[in-house]
C-alpha cells in the first residue's frame, strides 16, 4: 500500500515536471499551453481513425520496448534498435516482392516475417559482435549502423527497387493486395499487429520473471567480473540479449513495411526505435509498465502532428514533452535513492 | 565533546544491523568498539559520520540533540570517520589529495598547505612526500594521509574502522601513536576492530556489540576472557587440524609463466595432490596472485601448461576449469564473487549448472534456506547479498563450494573476518579437504598459513623462494624468504624450466 502511494506520488511528480516545462516552453514561444495540450488530446484521441493511428505507433514501440528490455538487463545500450527496425523492413520486403503469380500469400506474409526478424537480429548481432570481440562500444556501432540501413533503404528505394519510372521518397512500390496485412478499415489497424504484441508483452514478462536465462542476463548486467564464479560466459549472453532485442525490433520493422505502408519508404522506422529506448527507461526497465507508456508516446507522437495546423506551432513540441518526462522521471528517482541512500559508496 | 547515542536503530529490511544501540563517548579517550563481523560496529560508525541513515534513535551532541543524517553536518561537528578502503583520488599527488576539501575560493594557497602538511608530518612523524601520486602509497601510507587531510579540516571526534588492517608494524606504531597523542588533546577517538590485541594496546575502553545489540562496556585494564565471553557468548574453539595423508596429484604446472601485477611471475613448475592444504605466501603482488588466477583459469599465462587431474587444460578458460572442479574463491567479494542486487536465492539459483529453462522458484528457496541454515548465514532468500555483512558474503560464498569442488583456490579466506568466523570457514575448509579436496590458499596472516596449512609457498619478486612441509619450515624462515632473504636453494620449485 505504501508502495503504492508512494507510486502515485512519483508519477504525479513526474507529471508536473514534465507539463511544466513543456508549459514553459510554450509560453517562451508566445502560444497558449492549454490550446496546445488541448490539441494534442484531440489530434491522438478525438476519434476512432486517430486512435488507430496512435495503436499503430503504440505496436512497433511497445515492440522495440521488450527487446530493450533484454539489452538494458545485462547492461547494454541498444542505441541501435533504430537500424534493426530498418533492417527488419528491408528483409520482410524483399521478401514480399519474392511474390509472384502462383505463390502463396499465407506463406510469403510467414516468409517475411521471419525474414524481418531475422534481418533485425542479425543487425543487432553484428553490434554485439563488434562489441564482445572488437571491444567498441555498442553505442557507436549502434548509431553507425542506423546510418547504414537508413543508407541501405534510401539505395534501394532509389536504386534496385525504384517504382516503375520514378524514384521518390514515397518509397518503393506498393505490395500486392493479397500480401496485406488484414485491417479493420474504420481505423485502418490491423489485428495481427495488435495480437502480436500482446504475445510479445506476456512472452517477455514470462522470460523476464522465471527464464534462467533472464537472471543470468541480470546477473552479468550487474556484476560482469563475477562471471567465471557461476560459470557464465558475458560475451554469449550479450549477443543472446542482443539478438532478442533485434527480433523484436526487426519485428516491428516487417509490421510497418506489411501492415502499415504496405512498402517500403525511407522513413519506415519513424524513430520509434529511439523513442522505444525513453520507453523503457521511463518505464523504470518493467515490462509491465512499458505497455502505458508506449500509449502515451504513441499519443503525444500522432497528437503533435496536428499542432502545426491548429496552433501554427512546430510538432516537436512533443519531442520536447517526451524529454521533459524522461528527465522528470529521472531526476524524480535520483531524488529518491538520495533521500533514502545519502552518500552511498561510490 | 561528548556524543551520546540513544536507542540507535538501523534496518536493512528484514535485517537488524543496529538493534538499539545506546553508547556514550567521552572526551579525551580512544573508545574501542569492538564485536564479530556483522555485529554492527561499522553500521554503527557509519550512522555516526552521517554516512547512513538511521532507522530512528537518537544522536547528542554535549547534551543537544543533533540532527545527524548527513556527512556534511557530520562535518561540521567536527565527527570524521576514517574508512577501511582509502577515500582518495589515486590519480592525484599526495598534496593534491590534502588540499582536496580544504582549499577553498579561487587560489589554491598551496605553499600554505605544503607547510601545513609539512608540519602536520612531523608531529606525527608521518614520512610522506607531497609530490608522489597517491597510486603508488602503501595502504598505510594512504592512510596516513587521510589522517592528516582530517586532522587538518578540524576533528573533535575521529572514528577509526579497522585501521590496522593491511599496514606495516612501523606505521601501525605510528598511528598509535598520533591517536594517543589527540586523545591527550582532548579529542574522541573511536576505534572500531574485531582485533583484540589493538585494543587493548590503545583503549580506555571498549564497548562489545553483538547482532547489533550492546553486550557490555569494559574499563581499562581488560580481561581478555570477559571481552571475548562477551563478542561471542562461548568461547570459541580453535579449529582442529586433522592429519590426512596426501592422495594422487591433481594439478600441475610446468614452466608456467605470467605477466601483470607487481612482479609478474617467472616460469615455475609445482604439483599439487589431493587433500593437500598448500599456503601462497609473499609481500603483496609477489606473484602468488598471479599463480593463484591462472590455476583457476582466470587469467591466460604468457606460457607453460596446466594441467588438471592428468589433462592438460587449456589456460585462460574460466569455465572449463570449473567444470573440471576448480573453484576459485576471490578476496574482493562484491566485486568479483557475488552480484550486487541479486538475493540469496538467486545466487543459488544462478549456481545450478544443469537447471532447466526456468527458474524453480520453491526449488531455489528451499536449497538457500538449507545453505542459510548450514552456514549461519544472517538474512534470508530475499536478502540482497550488499546488504550483509562481510563475514556472511564470506559465508554464502563458502556455500558455493559443492562436492564437484576437488580443488579449492582462496584469496586471503578469512581476511576481515573475526576469529569466529575465522575458524569456521577453516572447519568447513578441513570438512572438504577430508573428503578429498586440495586447498591452494593466499594469506598474509602468518598464524593462519603456519595453523592451516601443511605445505607453504613462498613467493618473492615473481619467483618461488621457498616450498617446504609445515614441519620442516617455520614462522622465521617464511618471514625471512617474504621479503628476499632466503638463500636461491631454498626454492623449492624449479625455476629455469621450459618456457613455451
Amino acid at each position: 500500500m505504501k508502495n503504492l502511494a508512494r507510486l502515485g506520488t512519483d508519477f504525479a511528480v513526474t507529471l508536473v515536471g514534465a507539463f511544466g516545462l513543456a508549459t514553459a516552453v510554450l509560453l517562451f514561444a508566445g502560444a497558449e499551453p492549454l490550446s496546445a495540450f488541448s490539441a494534442l488530446f484531440r489530434g491522438s484521441l478525438g476519434s476512432l481513425l486517430r486512435l488507430g493511428y496512435v495503436m499503430n505507433a503504440w505496436i512497433p514501440l511497445t515492440l522495440c520496448a521488450c527487446g530493450l528490455i533484454f539489452t538494458f538487463r545485462i547492461g547494454l545500450w541498444n542505441i541501435g534498435v533504430e537500424g534493426q527496425v530498418m533492417m527488419g523492413a528491408i528483409l520482410a520486403t524483399w521478401a514480399l516482392r519474392c511474390y509472384g503469380e502462383g505463390g502463396s500469400p499465407v506463406l510469403t506474409v510467414a516468409a517475411a516475417f521471419a525474414a524481418g526478424m531475422a534481418g533485425g537480429a542479425l543487425w543487432a548481432l553484428l553490434a554485439g559482435y563488434l562489441k564482445t570481440k572488437g571491444g567498441v562500444h555498442e553505442i557507436f556501432t549502434g548509431l553507425g549502423l542506423n546510418f547504414v540501413a537508413q543508407a541501405i533503404i534510401l539505395w534501394l528505394v532509389f536504386g534496385p527497387w525504384k517504382r516503375a519510372g520514378v524514384a521518390s521518397m514515397s518509397g518503393t512500390e506498393t505490395f500486392s493486395r493479397d500480401l496485406w496485412l488484414p485491417a479493420v478499415t474504420a481505423m485502418r489497424l490491423s489485428p495481427a499487429g495488435l495480437a502480436l504484441v500482446a504475445a510479445a508483452l506476456v512472452l517477455t514478462a514470462v522470460l523476464i520473471r522465471y527464464s534462467r536465462a533472464a537472471l543470468r542476463l541480470k546477473a552479468l548486467g550487474n556484476n560482469e567480473r563475477a562471471a567465471p564464479m557461476f560459470g557464465l560466459r558475458p560475451q554469449a549472453y550479450m549477443l543472446l540479449a542482443m539478438a532478442v532485442a533485434g527480433g523484436f525490433a526487426g519485428l516491428a520493422g516487417t509490421i510497418q513495411a506489411a501492415g502499415v505502408y504496405h512498402r517500403l519508404i525511407p522513413a519506415i522506422s519513424s524513430n520509434y526505435g529511439y523513442l522505444a529506448l525513453l520507453v523503457v527507461m521511463l518505464a523504470n526497465y518493467r515490462v509491465a509498465a512499458v505497455p502505458l507508456v508506449a500509449f502515451f508516446f504513441a499519443c503525444l507522437n500522432v497528437g503533435s502532428i496536428q499542432l502545426p495546423m491548429v496552433l501554427e506551432l512546430d510538432s516537436s513540441l512533443s519531442g520536447v514533452i517526451q524529454g521533459a518526462l524522461v528527465l522528470s522521471a529521472l531526476a524524480v528517482h535520483g531524488w529518491r535513492s538520495g533521500i533514502t541512500k545519502p552518500g552511498r559508496a561510490p | 565533546m561528548k556524543v551520546e547515542l540513544r536507542d540507535i536503530h538501523k534496518h536493512y529490511g528484514a535485517v537488524r544491523a543496529n538493534d538499539g544501540v545506546s553508547l556514550t563517548l567521552a572526551p579525551g579517550t580512544i573508545h574501542g568498539i569492538l564485536g564479530e563481523n556483522g555485529a554492527g560496529k561499522s553500521t554503527l560508525m557509519k550512522v555516526l559520520a552521517g554516512y547512513t541513515a538511521r532507522t530512528r534513535g537518537e544522536i547528542l551532541v554535549d547534551g543537544e540533540t543533533v540532527d545527524g543524517g548527513t556527512p556534511r553536518e557530520a562535518a561540521r561537528l567536527g565527527i570524521a570517520m576514517l574508512y577501511q578502503e582509502p577515500m582518495d583520488y589515486p590519480q592525484f599527488s599526495v598534496i593534491e589529495n590534502f588540499m582536496t576539501g580544504l582549499s577553498r575560493g579561487l587560489s589554491r594557497r598551496e605553499t600554505f598547505f605544503r607547510q601545513q602538511l609539512d608540519s602536520l608530518s612531523r608531529r606525527f612523524r608521518f614520512a610522506l612526500d607531497p609530490d608522489r601520486s597517491a597510486r603508488d602509497l602503501t595502504p598505510g601510507e594512504r592512510q596516513q594521509l587521510e589522517l592528516l587531510r582530517l586532522i587538518a579540516r578540524g576533528i573533535e571526534v575521529l572514528i577509526l574502522d579497522e585501521p590496522t588492517t593491511g599496514i606495516s608494524g612501523e606505521q601501525q606504531e605510528a598511528l598509535f601513536d598520533a591517536l594517543r597523542a589527540l586523545a591527550a588533546e582532548g579529542k574522541t577517538v573511536v576505534l572500531v576492530s574485531h582485533k583484540l590485541r589493538d585494543a587493548e594496546a590503545l583503549c580506555d575502553r571498549v564497548t562489545v556489540l553483538r547482532n547489533g545489540k550492546v553486550t557490555g562496556t569494559v574499563e581499562k585494564p581488560f580481561s581478555q576472557d570477559r571481552i571475548l565471553e562477551l563478542m561471542f557468548g562461548a568461547l570459541p574453539e580453535p579449529a582442529p587440524r586433522r592429519d590426512v595423508s596426501p592422495g594422487e596429484e591433481v594439478l600441475s604446472v610446468e614452466g608456467l609463466r605470467g605477466t601483470g601485477g607487481r612482479a609478474g611471475l617467472e616460469p615455475v613448475s609445482l604439483r599439487f595432490c589431493r587433500r593437500e592444504t598448500v599456503a601462497l605466501a609473499g609481500l603483496e603482488g609477489s606473484g602468488q596472485e598471479l599463480f593463484l588466477r591462472m590455476a583457476g583459469g582466470l587469467v591466460r599465462p604468457a606460457g607453460g601448461v596446466i594441467r588438471l587431474f592428468g589433462r592438460e587444460a587449456r589456460g585462460g578458460d574460466a569455465r572449463l576449469f570449473r567444470k573440471s572442479g576448480v573453484t576459485f574463491l576471490p578476496a574482493s567479494r562484491l566485486e568479483e564473487g557475488l552480484v550486487p542486487g541479486l538475493t540469496i536465492g538467486e545466487h543459488v539459483a544462478l549456481l545450478e549448472d544443469r537447471g532447466g529453462f526456468f527458474v524453480s522458484r520453491r526449488e531455489s528457496l528451499n536449497r538457500s534456506r538449507e545453505k542459510i541454515r548450514r552456514f549461519r548465514i544472517l538474512g534470508s532468500p530475499e536478502t540482497t547479498v550488499e546488504n550483509l555483512s562481510g563475514g556472511n558474503q564470506q559465508r554464502l560464498l563458502l556455500s558455493f563450494l559443492s562436492e564437484r569442488s576437488q580443488i579449492l583456490l582462496l584469496e586471503h579466506p578469512t581476511r576481515g573476518l573475526d576469529v569466529d568466523s575465522a575458524r569456521w570457514t577453516w572447519r568447513r575448509l578441513e570438512d572438504a579437504r577430508h573428503e578429498g579436496a586440495t586447498i591452494l590458499f593466499i594469506s598474509s596472516d602468518m598464524d593462519e598459513i603456519l595453523s592451516a596449512a601443511g605445505r607453504v609457498l613462498v613467493f618473492f619478486n615473481g619467483r618461488v623462494v621457498l616450498d617446504k612441509r609445515r614441519d620442516e619450515t617455520d614462522g622465521t624462515a617464511i618471514g625471512e624468504a617474504m621479503v628476499g632473504k632466503a638463500g636461491a636453494s631454498a626454492a623449492g620449485g624449479g625455476n629455469g624450466g621450459a618456457a613455451g
